[in-house]
Formats: structure tokens, C-alpha cells, sequence
């Protein structure tokens, strides 16, 4: 059964498989792990199809800048609850490294952490069946932030004396 | 004092409303124990020994006359009618239900206040000097800054799951009265080359099982680049920090790791990129920053001499528990909540409401808590400065010992922590007995002392000029004095004197140090100087030379 994720707000069936899925299927988009891809670069992209990559929350995304333009997705992975470097990830792939193609998080991925996900340029979300179906509401839990960052028509407050604007 | 905008307001009744949610489904079994803890921490509960406990944020310290009232009817209401004033200017309640807590955060949102990660691996409260704005030579005020740095704290989405917990404290004022070396990063405003104030940036100090005291990172930064060099020190210890154990997780700990210089060196490169940003703070937002806290109205007073025709009692009372104002005729009141016999740091629900409607009629509705667990009233006229003492000597919170021997900072230790090894309220309680003459305690001058159950060190013992620390000796509570600790500009860790002590024998211990002290001290000497000259030996042996007597 292929996997159900939330993209775009959208309850939506992956048409991407990652490598381990992939066995006999040739034209999927593939998702590759980056020790994947920085061992096969050439024969990836030889394939042909829509390449995405995974990264360890431990990656360094300055490392991968020079292939970024490779990848239709990129899928920050989550080990668990307290696991946060893919916030940062996710923030320098949208701000400084301005990828537009699908960010995934995928792993440790629940209902409570969406809001920060989405603010840090997420845009689709691998959610256990429990959430998936109660998940929108979370896009909203705030309605203002403080920060500047990946928005989505949301007032920021920023450091400036002036109201929150959108 | 800083109030609410609309923005503020409905983040924080919309994070009530989450909250209330994110219960509901927990107490349904919809999360698991440890998903929810993830949750909850973020609001400022913990599971301990008895029940919930509850941290409430009192931003930089400071509190109105209605925040002190609510606080207190949450006392009443949802506790067993007291709370406990922590070491980083939070009120502790410590017998809360669970499924009142949302209606407990829905009170204080009433108010302007909140528990927005008071706990957990995210940025927390924002400390800062209880006498900011009111001592005489401080260079600016800090507390426009704290705010500036709690709205951008507030739900940062990058920096909500960091490796560790990350705490932030502004000083204004040469001295450190917030204890910022041992804090993640402590921001000090200072001058720059060119004469215009900024900042100093320390981090990676810290206390816990590896007490490690801040350094230097850049000696001036300009202040609209405040939040973006915070933003770069933080994304850098997200990305960078250890998250494979939780002992070494803190930023000091990554700092350590790859020292000074280069760790400077990435948190540089970082902000680079980030300085001509967003984040940039804007001079008419500091301008406004600074008018939400405007000087009251103070009357043109000359200052007075209170001693004048006083009993002992009150001058005594007013030597120690009051401190120089900038403005004349004006006095900082301290109110001490460390009282013999009671708890360091507590104060009861009707104490409370006393000192609400004692803010009112004599510091312009406005009350602070301290670092050194007691509160303060910053602005009361030195004239009515004995009215006001025999009001709060009735209410058993002018005991006269602010900044001495007896002026503890003590966590709640083993009879409200899960962490604790050890007790450390009775500890206070046996220091108190034993040394109950002010004369002798008058004579010692300045001492701080500083007791933690645990490791976490909560009570800051690392940095008390007297340290205990509670320790577990096969079953049984045993405590580890350390000497020459201190927590301010000059901060240092203190060092082990000897093998641990039981119970029973920690006030003797105490006082065969103070002997030392006494006979040794040069003139003017605080006992703290007197270590750092003669080092731990001769205050060892007399520790150690003889046997506790049963």
C-alpha cells in the first residue's frame, strides 16, 4: 500500500519510493540517502527520473550546496522527539541555499511539531495514520510569530516598531 | 513596566489552548508518558515526587501588583497555598493536579504571564539584575533588552528542540547580580570603543555535573545586531551541540570541545550571513522598548538619614535589607523569604497579597524577584522606608539577613525533587538554628551560601563562597562543602574542601570554616577573599582535624 503523507496541506499517496522501497521499480522518483548518493552520483542521475535526497539530522547542509539543484525533494529525517538539527536544515535549505523543490520530514514526525516544521520551509510530512487525518489544525495553533522565517502569510512581530504585519 | 500588545496576548492564549488540547489528549491516552513529557516540559511541568510541579516565568524578575495577586490565588486555589521562588526569577508550585494545569496557564494569560518554556530543550526564561533601573551606576537598563530577547525566544521554530536546556541572562551594571558567567550566554551592556552602548557576549558557562564558568566571545557587538548574534550562537550549538548524552549536552560543553577560538570562530561565520537580516533591531523599537520602562513618578525627595531616633532592630534591618537608588530620597526594599524555619524562597498565598497591596502603596505597583530567591520592592521612599519595615516584620518577611550566612539559596531538594539525593530545606533549617546570633552574622559581613539536593546543581552551590551539595551515601544524605565559589563579575568555581559530611554535622563544618575565616581575615576582607588569598588548605585541616562531637 503505498505510503499516505500530508503535502501542501493535502492528505496526499507518496508517488516517491527511498532506495530500500525501490526494488524492480525503475521509474519511481527515488529517494536516495546522501552515502547513496555521494557513492553513486554519476549512475543516479544516469537513471534518469526525479531524484530526492535524505539527510541524517547530523548532515551538514553547506557540504551538500553544490548538488542541491539535483533534487526535486530533499527528506530531513527526525530519530525521535527531542531531535532538532532538522529545524536548522530545513531553514538554511529555504533561506540560504533557496531549494523550492519538496521538503520532506520524515522519521519522528507527529502532529505537535507542524507548526515549527512548516515555519522552518517544510512542506510535506510523513505522520503516523493517528495524526495524519487530525493534523490541519496544527498548521494554525499560532496565528502571530515573533521570528522571521519560512512563513506561510502568517503576521510576524518583527524587531522593528511597528505592528506585526504579514 | 512592559504590557501586552495584541500579538502577545493571543500567542499567549493560543498557547493555553494548545496546551489545554495537548492534555486532554494525553489524560484520553491518546500520547503516550513520553510523548506528552516532550509537551509539557515546554509548559513548565514536571512529574516530581508528590505531583506536577509547575514553573511559571516571572520575565526578568518583574511583576506588577495584579501578576503578584494572581500568582498568589493560584497559590490558593489549584496549590496547597504557597509557592517557591527560584534561582532564575520563576515561582515554583509544587502540588498542582494535572488536568487543572490549562486553567491554571488560562489564569495567568489573564494576566500577561505564562509558562512558555520554563522547562525543557528550548531558550528559557530571560533573568536579569533585580535592581535594574534602579542602581546608581548602571549604564543602561536591561530590561528593554530582555523583552526584545523574550518575543524573539518566544516559539523560535528552529530553536524549539535544541541538544540542551539554554539560559540567557542581560546585566546592565558592572556588577553581576544575575549570575551570568554560569549561564549559556549572558549578555552584558557595556561601552564601546566608539562610546556607544552595546553588548559583551559571554558563553558556555554553566553549572550542573560540569561547572564551567563563561567565557568571552566578542568583547563588543553593536546593538541591532543583538538577536541576529544570538540567533548565530544558538543555530551553530542546534546544529553542532552533543545530542548522544545528556550530560554533554549543553553549549559549554561543545565549547569546551573545540575551544574558544574556533568555536568563535564558526559562531562568527554564522552571523555574518545572518547580521544585515531580519533580525536586525531597529532604534525606534529600542526607543519604545526603553519607554515601557520609564522611571515612575518619582517625588523630589532629599535623602533622608532613617536611622535617625530607629530602634536597633530597624537599623539593622535597613543596613541589610536595603540598597542604594539612583534617585534621592529613594531606597530598593528587599523583602526576605529567608525567614528560620521556613523554606528558602517560599512565600505563602496571604504573604503574597500582603506584598501586592504593600507594592501599591509604597513602589508604584510593581514587585521584582531576585536571583538570591527573595523579592524586592525597587522604589520606596526613604522616609516611609520604617512604616514599611514594621509592616513586613509583622508578616515574618524582614528577617535581616540579606547577603548574609543566612541569605541561602537552596533548591527544593529531596522532599519535593525527583533529582534530589538529598534534603536541602532541613539543611537550611539546621544552619539557621545553629547560627542564630546577627551580631556574629553581622561580623562575618558578606557570605553567600549555596545549597543543591543534586548534581543539577539548582542551588548554584559551584558558585556559593560556601557550597553544599547533597549527596547519596549508600542510602543516607551526606553533604560535599566546597569554599571560593562566586557568581558574579568575578565569578569562580568553588573547591571541594574534603571527604563529604553527614547531616547532623554540616553547621559544625560551616563554622570551624568561619573560625578560620575570623581568625585569618585582613581588614575589610570578605570571607570569600580570605579563601581566595590563603586557598583550601588551612580551612581543611580545621575541618578535618578533629571529629564532630555527638
Amino acid at each position: 500500500m503505498p505510503r499516505r503523507l500530508l503535502r501542501d496541506r493535502q492528505i496526499v499517496e507518496d508517488e516517491w519510493l527511498y532506495t530500500a522501497e525501490a526494488a524492480g521499480n525503475a521509474f519511481a522518483p527515488l529517494i536516495v540517502t546522501v552515502d547513496e548518493w555521494r557513492n553513486g552520483r554519476d549512475s543516479w542521475i544516469a537513471r534518469g527520473g526525479r531524484l530526492g535526497l535524505k539527510l541524517a539530522p547530523g548532515h551538514k547542509i553547506d557540504t551538500l550546496a553544490p548538488d542541491l539543484g539535483v533534487f526535486a525533494l530533499i527528506a530531513a529525517e527526525f530519530s525521535g522527539p527531542g531531535e532538532g538539527r532538522g529545524y536548522t536544515q530545513g531553514r538554511l535549505l529555504r533561506e540560504r541555499f533557496h531549494f523550492t523543490g519538496e521538503l520532506r520530514a520524515t522519521g519522528y514526525v507527529r502532529r505537535d511539531q507542524l507548526f515549527f516544521l512548516a515555519r522552518c520551509g517544510f512542506n510535506s510530512f510523513e505522520l503516523p495514520d493517528a495524526d495524519i487525518e487530525n493534523a490541519l489544525p496544527a498548521f494554525s495553533t499560532f496565528s502571530a510569530a515573533y521570528q522571521p522565517s519560512n512563513d506561510f502569510g502568517l503576521p510576524v512581530k518583527l524587531p522593528r516598531d511597528t505592528p506585526a504585519s504579514a | 513596566m512592559y504590557r501586552y500588545d495584541l500579538t502577545d496576548k493571543t500567542l499567549v492564549n493560543e498557547r493555553v489552548a494548545q496546551f489545554r488540547e495537548q492534555t486532554r489528549r494525553f489524560l484520553a491516552g491518546a500520547l503516550s508518558e513520553d510523548e506528552f513529557r516532550h509537551l509539557r516540559l515546554r509548559n513548565g511541568l514536571y512529574i516530581q515526587r508528590h505531583a506536577p510541579m509547575l514553573r511559571v516565568a516571572i520575565p526578568y524578575g518583574l511583576l506588577s501588583s495584579t501578576q503578584l495577586r494572581t500568582l498568589a490565588r493560584i497559590a490558593r486555589r489549584y496549590d496547597r497555598g504557597y509557592g517557591h521562588f527560584t534561582t532564575r526569577q520563576n515561582i515554583q508550585y509544587n502540588w498542582p493536579k494535572l488536568p487543572e494545569v490549562p486553567d491554571i496557564l488560562a489564569d495567568l494569560a489573564e494576566v500577561e504571564m505564562h509558562a512558555i518554556q520554563t522547562s525543557g530543550n528550548c531558550i528559557r526564561n530571560i533573568t536579569s539584575d533585580h535592581l535594574a533601573g534602579v542602581t546608581p551606576n548602571e549604564l543602561a537598563d536591561p530590561r528593554p533588552w530582555c523583552e526584545i530577547i523574550r518575543q524573539w525566544a518566544t516559539f523560535h521554530p528552529e530553536f524549539s528542540y535544541l541538544p540542551r536546556k539554554f539560559k540567557i541572562a542581560v546585566t546592565g551594571a558592572p556588577q553581576d547580580r544575575a549570575a551570568s558567567l554560569v549561564h549559556d550566554v549572558g549578555v552584558h551592556i557595556v561601552r564601546g570603543p566608539d562610546g556607544n552602548l552595546g553588548f559583551e557576549i559571554s558563553a558556555g558557562g554553566g553549572l550542573g555535573r560540569t561547572p564551567i564558568i563563561g567565557q568571552v566571545v566578542r568583547k563588543f557587538l553593536a546593538r541591532e545586531h543583538l538577536l541576529s548574534y544570538l540567533e548565530a550562537i544558538l543555530r551553530v550549538y542546534n546544529a553542532e551541540g552533543r545530542r548522544d548524552n545528556l550530560t554533554k549536552a549543553r553549549i559549554k560543553i561543545l565549547l569546551r570541545s573545540v575551544g574558544l577560538e574556533e568555536f568563535t570562530r564558526r559562531v562568527e561565520a554564522e552571523w555574518e550571513l545572518l547580521r544585515e537580516g531580519a533580525l536586525r533591531v531597529d532604534d525606534a523599537l529600542v526607543a519604545r522598548m526603553h519607554g515601557c520602562f520609564n522611571p515612575p513618578a518619582y517625588r523630589t525627595l532629599p535623602n533622608a538619614n532613617p536611622d535617625a531616633g530607629k530602634s536597633t532592630a530597624f537599623r539593622a534591618w535597613y543596613r541589610y535589607n536595603t540598597a542604594a537608588h539612583k534617585v534621592a530620597g529613594y531606597r530598593a526594599v528587599y523583602v526576605s523569604l529567608k525567614k528560620p524555619g521556613v523554606a528558602p524562597g517560599d512565600a505563602t498565598d496571604a504573604q503574597m497579597e500582603l506584598l501586592a497591596d504593600l507594592s501599591d502603596q509604597y513602589s508604584f505597583g510593581e514587585i521584582r524577584a531576585t536571583h538570591t530567591q527573595n523579592l524586592l520592592f525597587a522604589d520606596v521612599e526613604q522616609g516611609r522606608t520604617h512604616e514599611l519595615w514594621q509592616i513586613l516584620e509583622k508578616a515574618g518577611l524582614a528577617t535581616p539577613n540579606i547577603g548574609t550566612l543566612t541569605d541561602i539559596i537552596c533548591c527544593p531538594g529531596l522532599d519535593f525533587c525527583s533529582l534530589a539525593n538529598a534534603g536541602s530545606i532541613d539543611v537550611a533549617k539546621l544552619i539557621n538554628e545553629r547560627f542564630d546570633d546577627y551580631d556574629y552574622l553581622y561580623d562575618l559581613g558578606e557570605l553567600e551560601v549555596k545549597m543543591s539536593g543534586c548534581m543539577n546543581a539548582c542551588g548554584h552551590h559551584h558558585v556559593g563562597h560556601i557550597g553544599i551539595l547533597g549527596v547519596d551515601k549508600s542510602g543516607e544524605e551526606w553533604y560535599q562543602i566546597t569554599i571560593g565559589g562566586a557568581a558574579g563579575a568575578d565569578a569562580s568555581l568553588g573547591e571541594v574542601i574534603g571527604p563529604s559530611v553527614p547531616k547532623s554535622e554540616v553547621p559544625e563544618t560551616i563554622a570551624r570554616l568561619l573560625d578560620v575565616y575570623v581568625e585569618r581575615r585582613q581588614p575589610e576582607e570578605r570571607f570569600l577573599d580570605t579563601v581566595r588569598r590563603l586557598g583550601v588548605k588551612p580551612f581543611k585541616e580545621r575541618v578535618y582535624a578533629a571529629p564532630v562531637a555527638a
